[in-house]
């Protein structure tokens, strides 16, 4: 791949780091790319042009004083819109943060910034995270870049449709039900959502706090594994966060996968569409060719995972979202007395999907049906929990689809809540089981957009599950669309040569 | 309120710990700063900040559950949700069915118990000021919120409905505010909010189930504790006696009207939705650090009180005036003071009266007096090289910050012992002016005894106060035989 921009970070950050390239050219260019292609993709909420070249002066001054910035030295990230950035507007792609600065930065963000990289823009997101199609966003969609009829995924659409669109090489996403990996399956691009704790959630705007985890989204598994070393690590800010020193995936990434035990979920593939489930098939088969042993595993209690999730997300969101009301931040609504403001304000800042499950998350923990539905939900999560521990000890990876389908078209799902919530159901039991899982892309759907192969492991398997990830990445069967997507390409269905 | 009224309290005392800086952040932990100057994303409730356990807090919350004799256990945190402005989340991080401090005890100075049910560790909410001509939320024009205060260590003590009237929760407050200050937990500064209390107040019948409750709030001194819950207790007996019935509410205590009001009434109790809080996670201290807690109680009221009752030893139990002195010199830490001047002689009732009595009228100052120097004085009072009112009058100038030596204020004073000799002579002189009253007291009996004081005020106008009253009385009887 070429070192352009829109290239793969590590050669880029390379490239940067021995003087080859400024900073300043690349952010130039990247930032050139989202003008020209971003007014009809839509990844972008904002685009902070100033900071980017703040930042890239910086790195090229750096490295001129013969000094490292770091391992992303020069790389232009975008960043999802519900990560703070300090004095940079984060609005979740919500009215009721319109307009808000953040005064304080995100672990994570705060981390890429330390390594080097520029960061270009904040990403479109279903409002809140609240979304496997990004079609609730508050400033309107985000559109694939394979096909832009159709959808990116949700939540986090922006951020793929940023780096498969060659905006960006990189990108950070939230992952709270499937949020980095589905828009990725879809995008055609690597999601990688890592064990819960492992990277800080200080500075990310909480949807599901037992559930939610950053991710990169990237055009490569190297760039993926590059990116979780320099984001993750314990961070004393975050209660949650594992007290384990900062990762170390990158340098293992080329080890073979000879040997490995690797089960194939059958709740998951028969969740799929015949032409997603066939390329499941596949790249089992390559797998298997390279050195792996292929096993059929069964987990039954996988299909209690979106029943489950769909009770705890929305309970602990109603929790979460209930500091937006109009006291110290964001929108107000004036009115005559607090209660009657916190309504007005509320209900003209929150989206359809947002009041959905606020109104279901407050049920589901009220008096009376907290048990029947929110414990209830707790205890199915335990059950999944043992069950997928049970399959670990079996297999040292698990593979399966990641989205039940290919993209579908914008307004496709919007009426049919369900058939929305059940774009999840490959991909929140690893949300309910914190457990590291990684999209691969791996061929085409019948329609000719892009499929993703979803890797599972147990907790803390990053390197197995990314080794994994990389050998499938080096075995991608002809018709895979390829990525960055070339800008004419993007206008129809079926994008991408060959087939 | 007719005698077969019994009346059944429980008391709820929210107790600000005394550390460095808040519970969940690294936000100072002060009184008076000015408004919102202490705060940050974590406890104004920002988007994306997250909370981080106190381990200072965890220790203080330990020290007072050891204090109350409570069982210290792991423990887990739960959200608390409603809506108000002073919530900066619109949760409470608290604790609900794993609390860390259960099944305690406090001994009333009667000796009296009362169950501590429970005692754990939540957040405080900010302040609301409300702008209008009351104060009050009713008729404002606007408020205002200072989130200093939001996220304030706070320790919620729930005691058992085992008292049993308002003098035995104002004895209840009290004891638990020295017990707080012992353990080091708290500044026991009411006034400023360190401790507030709410009250859970029924009467029944004796012998009957719990009638139904009020809870009454705004409780900021021992003094309003007692009023409110007296005021209640008789708002309550009269509404039964008339027939009516209590209805289950929420009160607030007006202190300038000396009345408890409803609050708006709500229909029911509010539905605040606990589940485990996601963002913490559960806590259980080692051990180790429990026991060294435990051992680093210091001593608590009750047990200073004994020891200072046992310095006094020797005739039975005590009665009621030396109980009221050493709770008195308890209750204002100056019982170390008393406990070593007895150790350098001085006699236990001498040294705990003169404390209770005129060193307690500056207590600041007597807890700052030297041992030495306090003790001299008593010494010489006791060996009665200065009368009594000399002795007070010398430690009034200690306290006073005067001058150290006890000697030299006497000196300076112009107190000089009076010889046995010049006493006896003084006293022999008033004898023989009063030839009458002579007689009369040589007569005996009850009236004679009273001329004992008409003696000793002569003898002091003649000697201008430099006799010692005991010595005189004793002469007088001496002479009698």
């Amino acid at each position: 791949m070429s070192t352009a921009p829109t290239g793969p970070a590590l050669e880029l950050a390379a490239s940067v780091r021995r003087g080859e390239r400024s900073a300043a050219d690349v952010v130039d260019e990247a930032l050139a790319a989202v003008a020209a292609r971003d007014p009809e993709l839509h990844a972008f909420t904002l685009v902070t042009a100033d900071v980017a070249r703040e930042q890239a002066a910086a790195v090229d001054r750096a490295v001129a004083d013969g000094r490292d910035p770091g391992p992303l030295c020069g790389v232009p990230v975008a960043v999802k819109d519900n990560l703070c950035t300090r004095g940079i507007e984060t609005t979740c792609s919500s009215r009721i943060l319109a307009g808000w600065r953040p005064p304080y930065e995100a672990t994570a963000v705060r981390r890429l910034r330390d390594a080097g990289a520029v960061l270009v823009g904040k990403t479109n997101l279903d409002e809140f995270a609240m979304g496997s199609s990004t079609e609730n966003s508050a400033t309107g969609p985000t559109r694939n870049p394979h096909d832009v009829t159709r959808v990116p995924g949700g939540s986090s659409g922006g951020s793929a449709a940023a780096v498969a669109a060659g905006l960006v090489p990189v990108a950070l996403g939230s992952d709270t039900g499937g949020s980095v990996r589905q828009p990725a399956s879809l995008c055609g691009v690597v999601g990688f959502k890592p064990t819960y704790g492992t990277v800080s959630r200080y500075g990310l705007v909480a949807f599901a706090s037992s559930l939610d985890q950053i991710g990169p989204l990237s055009l490569t598994v190297e760039d993926t594994a590059l990116v979780f070393d320099v984001i993750g690590g314990h961070d004393p800010l975050d209660s949650t966060s594992l007290d384990r020193p900062a990762p170390r995936v990158l340098d293992g990434l080329g080890e073979p996968v000879d040997g490995l035990v690797i089960g194939v979920v059958a709740e998951l593939v028969e969740a799929a569409t015949p032409d997603v489930a066939a390329r499941c098939r596949q790249a089992a088969e390559a797998l298997a060719e390279a050195g792996a042993r292929i096993e059929e595993v069964s987990i039954p209690e996988a299909r209690l995972g979106l029943s489950a999730y769909y009770l705890i997300a929305p309970g602990e969101a109603s929790s979460n979202l209930a500091r937006y009301d109009g006291v110290r931040y964001g929108l107000r609504v004036d009115a005559d007395d607090t209660v009657a403001m916190n309504t007005a304000t509320r209900t003209a800042g929150f989206g359809d999907e947002v009041k959905r499950r606020i109104m279901l998350g407050t049920y589901v923990l009220s008096a009376g049906y907290m048990d029947a539905y929110y414990n209830q939900a707790l205890r199915a999560r335990t059950r999944i929990i043992e069950a997928f521990d049970a399959a670990y000890a079996r297999c040292d990876a698990l593979i399966g689809p990641t989205s039940p389908t290919t993209a579908f078209p914008l307004g496709s799902k919007t009426d049919d809540l369900l058939a929305m919530y059940r774009n999840d159901v490959c991909t929140v039991p690893c949300n309910l089981t914190g457990q590291p899982a990684v999209s691969v892309p791996f061929g085409s759907g019948d329609d000719g957009l892009p499929v993703g192969v979803q890797v599972l492991g147990p907790l803390l398997s990053e390197p197995t599950v990314l080794r994994v990830a990389a050998a499938l990445e080096a075995s991608v069967p002809a018709g895979t669309p390829p990525v960055p997507v070339p800008a004419a390409a993007g206008g129809s269905t079926g994008g991408g040569a060959g087939s | 309120m007719t005698a077969e009224w019994e009346a059944v309290i429980g008391l709820e005392v929210h107790c600000e710990l005394k550390t460095r800086t808040k519970l969940f952040c690294g936000c100072r932990n002060e009184f008076g700063a000015d408004p919102n100057t202490n705060i940050c994303p974590t406890c104004v409730g920002l988007p994306g900040a997250l909370p981080v356990l106190n381990r200072r807090a965890v220790e203080l919350a330990m020290a007072l559950g050891a204090a109350l004799d409570c069982e210290i256990r792991p423990s887990t945190f739960h959200r608390k949700n409603y809506f108000y402005p002073d919530q900066a989340k619109d949760y409470q991080i608290s604790q609900y069915d794993e609390p860390i401090n259960v099944d305690g005890a406090l001994e009333l100075a009667d000796g009296s118990r009362v169950g501590i049910v429970r005692a754990h560790l939540e957040e405080d909410t900010g302040k609301t000021v409300h702008a209008g001509t009351s104060g009050r939320i009713h008729g404002a024009d606007y408020s205002l919120v200072d989130y200093n205060r939001s996220g304030v260590p706070l320790v919620e003590i729930v005691s058992g409905p085992d008292i049993r009237s308002a003098e035995a929760a104002r004895s209840y407050v009290t004891e638990l505010r020295g017990i707080l200050v012992a353990s080091g937990a708290s500044d026991g500064k009411m006034e400023e909010g360190s401790m507030r209390v709410d009250a859970n107040v029924s009467v029944r019948r004796p012998g009957e189930p719990f009638g139904t409750r009020c809870e009454i709030k705004n409780l900021n001194s021992v003094r309003s504790v007692g009023r409110a819950i007296e005021f209640e207790i008789a708002r309550q007996v009269d509404l039964l006696e008339g027939g009516d019935q209590v209805v289950q509410e929420t009160r607030h205590w007006d202190e300038d009207a000396g009345r408890t009001v409803a609050l708006r009434s709500k229909e029911e109790a509010y539905d605040y939705r606990y589940f485990l809080e996601p963002d913490l996670v559960p806590l259980e201290p080692e051990p180790d650090w429990i026991r060294a807690v435990r051992d680093s109680i210091e001593m608590l009221p009750r047990a200073r009180r004994e020891r200072l009752a046992e310095l006094l030893d020797g005739e039975g139990p005590l009665p009621a005036s030396r109980l009221d002195q050493i709770a008195t010199v308890v209750g204002l830490g100056l019982d170390d003071l008393v406990v070593a001047t007895v150790a350098s002689g001085v006699p236990p009732a001498l040294a705990l009266s003169r404390t209770a009595n005129e060193a307690a009228t500056d207590a600041e100052a007597a807890r700052r007096l030297s041992i030495t120097s306090y003790a001299g004085l008593l010494r010489m009072e006791a060996e009665g090289s200065l009368t009594s009112t000399q002795a007070k009058t010398v430690l009034g100038d200690l306290l006073a910050g005067k001058g150290d030596d006890p000697a030299a204020l006497a000196t300076a004073r112009g107190f000089e012992a009076m010889s046995a000799d010049s006493l006896a002579t003084a006293v022999a002189e008033v004898v023989a002016a009063n030839p009458e009253q002579w007689e009369r007291f040589r007569a005996g009996g009850e009236k004679a005894d009273k001329l004992v004081g008409f003696f000793v005020g002569q003898v002091m106008r003649a000697t201008s106060g430099q006799a010692d009253a005991k010595a005189v009385a004793a002469e007088l009887h001496r002479l009698r035989g």
